[in-house]
């Protein structure tokens, strides 16, 4: 079908948007169909015939209006249903920002992407911090939150396997979370034109399990000092249990 | 009966001493400038075309030469699709949907001899000119027309650092839209006036054709929203040359600021063009079907109604643009609910064609065409307004499709209609059914094999605006489905030739058309074809509204709304 388009799906909150993207899907493809079916079936059925005369229905009485009327309360009520349903999908990924086990500082350039890890301390702006670019390695089953701004125009954020998606507007900060629910490679896309080579803003997201990322912190994240890198990381993983 | 006669409009007699130039050139007769508008909205239209041709190219075969351009470079792509879009909406829709076919058939079908200012009237055909021809000189200055998108972001399209060397294709870009947004002003002042003041005895509100309903609706959204946009083009303008920093982060301004002006008047512009294009098929549909429009009152209710909500759904073009995501929540609900009304009036078109006699004649087929996908183009409006997929469908292929299905059924598709529907009435001349036919088919079938597809990239997660798709691997899958749309475009373009030999030799040896060759009701078919200089011989006395096709108990399933047939236009 149609939905078999749409790319894997890896994200916590990935499934609550397919399923409100089915959803509408199901409900206007049926709206389609049948506004389309009916429309061929007239133009089949009408068509001109010798001596035939057309019947006279001005649609100005309310009997006559009510063949319109009705099926657009149908599409009324429908579009409550499908308004009732986003909300809380829209509410969990833009609104609400579970407590993340890592945040990670992202800056967008023309063209490509840069990523800012605390360090073991915790904390942006600390020379412990870690910068890598193009590639943001995050743990799997942990929720990550982005803190994203710009160093020139728009871009935005994009992994379709996520199905998430955030403009970065410079001047300002904005926040996005994620969870990745299956370790693997992702690539990142720039989706608001930015220049001449937007089309290659790529990044990658790597997603690793728990273990292999605890590798990983311990072979590229800097060292403060004897002890403070593995408590700041076991704090961290600690802190995955209070997700929601 | 008195006539209705507008003191600046020439006299009759004018008409006998006017040389040339006067008649066809610097005209100020509204059926002279409609047509100029449409030769400038077709070429418009083909330049477009072929911009989208070379992209398109580009997209299914990425890297390999384009016959007639050569290789296309990322700079030249983002200019191609950026000119593509501004030309198509700005320079071909709203000149022949508002200039075309507004000009040509307000007066005539409330039965006026002319527009309310025919000289301001001239005015905004020139000023339109001025402007398409400084866009398309921007082509040709150094770095080339603007590579900002046809939305023109902010800082992307301010800084002049962000695209190096693109500095006068951006100026050109601004002053070329605010000229535009002037010259379609100006006609709009005159659709209103003609259609409030100089109405023809016994035309009430209540008989104007939807036509005519719709051509003003459009014109009031566009008027109440333009200024908006055309302070921030200004602003922009003065950005780019004198460096105020009115959108620049770096100099205390929020970029979202264009965001909002923009798509303030972005969204009813999309019902400036759509209005006057359900308007055209209206008009069709209950003559080929011989039916009376299904809920007349009803539809010009659902019109204004949609009107007035189109002001209050523009952030839907921005529920990920990093705006307060609260309000997210009311412009979904605004934009959902936009739904009614544009279903009142399908729901009431496709009433029409029941229990009718339909022929299949040229207009009919691009009337039900243009029906047909603009249910497709309103449907998918949903997914995309519901801000929680949105998410995931902004800024990709399935947004693309989306809007096609709706600019391209009513602008295009519809425009088509329209034009093989008044063509006679233009011209004096026939078409050609069987070209007329062919030309249908091609390009119906061709839009769809473009688009269909396009939606399927856009689930399958492909975004818009990538040069060279091959640089993600979650593209690849999605390849094959370009290749389609581009052949569907190779279509639609052999499609117009027997459209373009239609309309130049029926132009000149077409059939002589009769007054009313289609048994018509409104009152453009009631002057002879094409009408004299001031429309009618005697300003006719309207008895009935538009729509009385099939009445019972009269002998012909026809009633024109005009008392009596025009004295000059005797046969029927």
């Amino acid at each position: 079908m149609i939905l078999s388009w749409l790319p894997q799906d890896v994200s916590t909150f990935g499934p609550s948007i397919d399923s409100v993207l089915k959803l509408i899907i199901y409900v206007v493809g049926t709206a389609f169909v049948l506004a389309e079916g009916t429309l061929l079936a007239f133009v089949i059925l009408y068509r001109r015939r010798e001596g035939g005369r057309a019947a006279f229905v001005p649609g100005e009485s309310l009997r006559q209006l009510a063949w319109v009327l009705i099926p657009v309360v149908i599409v009324a009520f429908l579009d409550v249903a499908i308004d009732v349903r986003a909300k809380p999908v829209w509410d969990l990924v833009k609104e609400q920002s579970p407590t993340p086990a890592l945040t990670v500082k992202l800056e967008a350039l023309q063209f490509g992407w840069e990523f800012t890890y605390p360090g073991p301390d915790g904390k942006f702006g600390t020379p412990n911090d870690l910068v890598q670019t193009t590639f943001l390695t995050v743990p799997a089953g942990q929720v990550i939150r982005l803190l994203m701004t710009s160093k020139d125009v728009i871009h935005s954020f994009y992994v379709p396997q996520l199905r998430l998606r955030q403009d970065i507007i410079p001047g300002r900060e904005i926040p996005a979370w994620f969870e990745v629910t299956q370790p693997g490679k992702y690539e990142i896309a720039c989706s608001q034109l930015c220049g001449n080579s937007h089309f290659a803003m790529k990044g990658i997201l790597r997603v690793l399990t728990p273990e292999e990322y605890q590798q990983w912190v311990s072979q590229h994240w800097p060292k403060s000092g004897a002890g403070a890198g593995k408590s700041a990381s076991s704090a961290r993983s600690s802190a995955s249990g209070t997700k929601g | 009966m008195a006539e209705t006669k507008p003191q600046s409009a020439p006299s009759t007699d004018a008409h006998e001493k006017m040389g040339f130039w006067r008649q066809y050139i610097f005209s100020v007769d509204h059926k002279v400038i409609g047509k100029q508008y449409l030769f400038l909205g077709l070429f418009m239209g083909y330049v477009g075309v072929f911009l989208s041709y070379v992209f398109r190219w580009q997209l299914a075969w990425p890297g390999t030469a384009v016959p007639i351009w050569g290789k296309v470079t990322a700079p030249q792509y983002y200019e191609l699709v950026t000119m593509h879009g501004t030309i198509m909406v700005f320079f071909v829709a709203m000149p022949v949907l508002l200039g075309a076919f507004g000009n040509f058939l307000i007066p005539l079908m409330v039965g006026a001899r002319d527009m309310a200012f025919p000289r301001l009237n001239m005015a905004s055909f020139w000023t339109i000119l001025v402007g398409s021809v400084l866009l398309l000189i921007s082509f040709f200055v150094p770095g080339g027309a603007s590579h900002a998108g046809w939305t023109n972001y902010v800082p992307l399209s301010d800084a002049s650092k962000y695209l190096p060397g693109n500095y006068w294709g951006g100026n050109l870009w601004l002053i070329a839209l605010a000229i535009d947004f002037a010259s379609v002003l100006m006609g709009g002042i005159n659709f209103l006036t003609t259609a409030i003041a100089m109405r023809a005895p016994g035309m009430t509100i209540w008989r104007m054709p939807l036509f005519v309903w719709q051509e003003l609706v459009a014109s009031v959204l566009f008027m109440l929203s333009v200024g908006p946009l055309i302070a921030g083009v200004v602003m922009l303008l003065f950005d780019r040359m004198v460096g105020t920093g009115f959108f620049l982060p770096e100099k205390g301004a929020d970029p979202l600021l264009w965001q909002h002006l923009f798509w303030f008047f972005g969204h009813p512009e999309v019902y400036v063009v759509a209005m006057p294009g359900l308007g055209i098929v209206q008009e069709i549909l209950p003559v080929f079907a011989r039916k009376s429009i299904f809920g007349y009152r009803m539809i010009v209710w659902a019109v204004i109604v949609a009107g007035i909500l189109s002001f209050t759904v523009w952030a839907h073009h921005m529920f990920v643009s990093g705006m307060n995501p609260v309000l997210a929540e009311p412009f979904s609900a605004t934009t959902i609910a936009i739904s009614i009304p544009f279903a009142v009036m399908l729901f009431a078109m496709i009433a029409t064609l029941w229990r009718g006699q339909i022929t299949f004649s040229t207009p009919m087929l691009f009337a039900l065409g243009a029906l047909a996908n603009f249910l497709l183009g309103g449907v998918t409006g949903i997914p995309l307004g519901t801000n929680a997929s949105d998410i995931y469908l902004h800024d990709t292929y399935f947004v693309i499709a989306h809007f096609h299905n709706t600019l391209v059924p009513t602008a295009v598709i519809a425009g088509f209609g329209g034009i093989y529907y008044w063509f006679p009435k233009m011209f004096g001349r026939m078409m050609n059914e069987t070209l007329g036919k062919l030309h249908f088919v091609f390009t119906w079938v061709g839009f769809n094999m473009v688009f269909v597809p396009l939606f399927l990239i856009g689930l399958g997660g492909g975004q818009r605006r990538i040069y060279m798709s091959s640089v993600y691997t979650f593209y690849k899958p999605l390849q094959p489905l370009h290749v389609i749309a581009t052949i569907g475009l190779l279509v639609i373009i052999v499609g117009q030739i027997p459209f373009l030999l239609n309309f130049f030799l029926s132009m000149f040896r077409g059939a002589k058309a009769p007054a009313n060759p289609w048994h018509a009701n409104t009152l453009e078919w009631a002057t002879d074809s094409p009408p004299p200089h001031e429309n009618f011989h005697t300003i006719p006395t309207v008895v009935r509204g538009p729509y009385e096709y099939s009445v019972p108990g009269m002998e012909q399933d026809w009633a024109p709304q005009a008392a009596a047939v025009d004295a000059g236009a005797a046969q029927g």
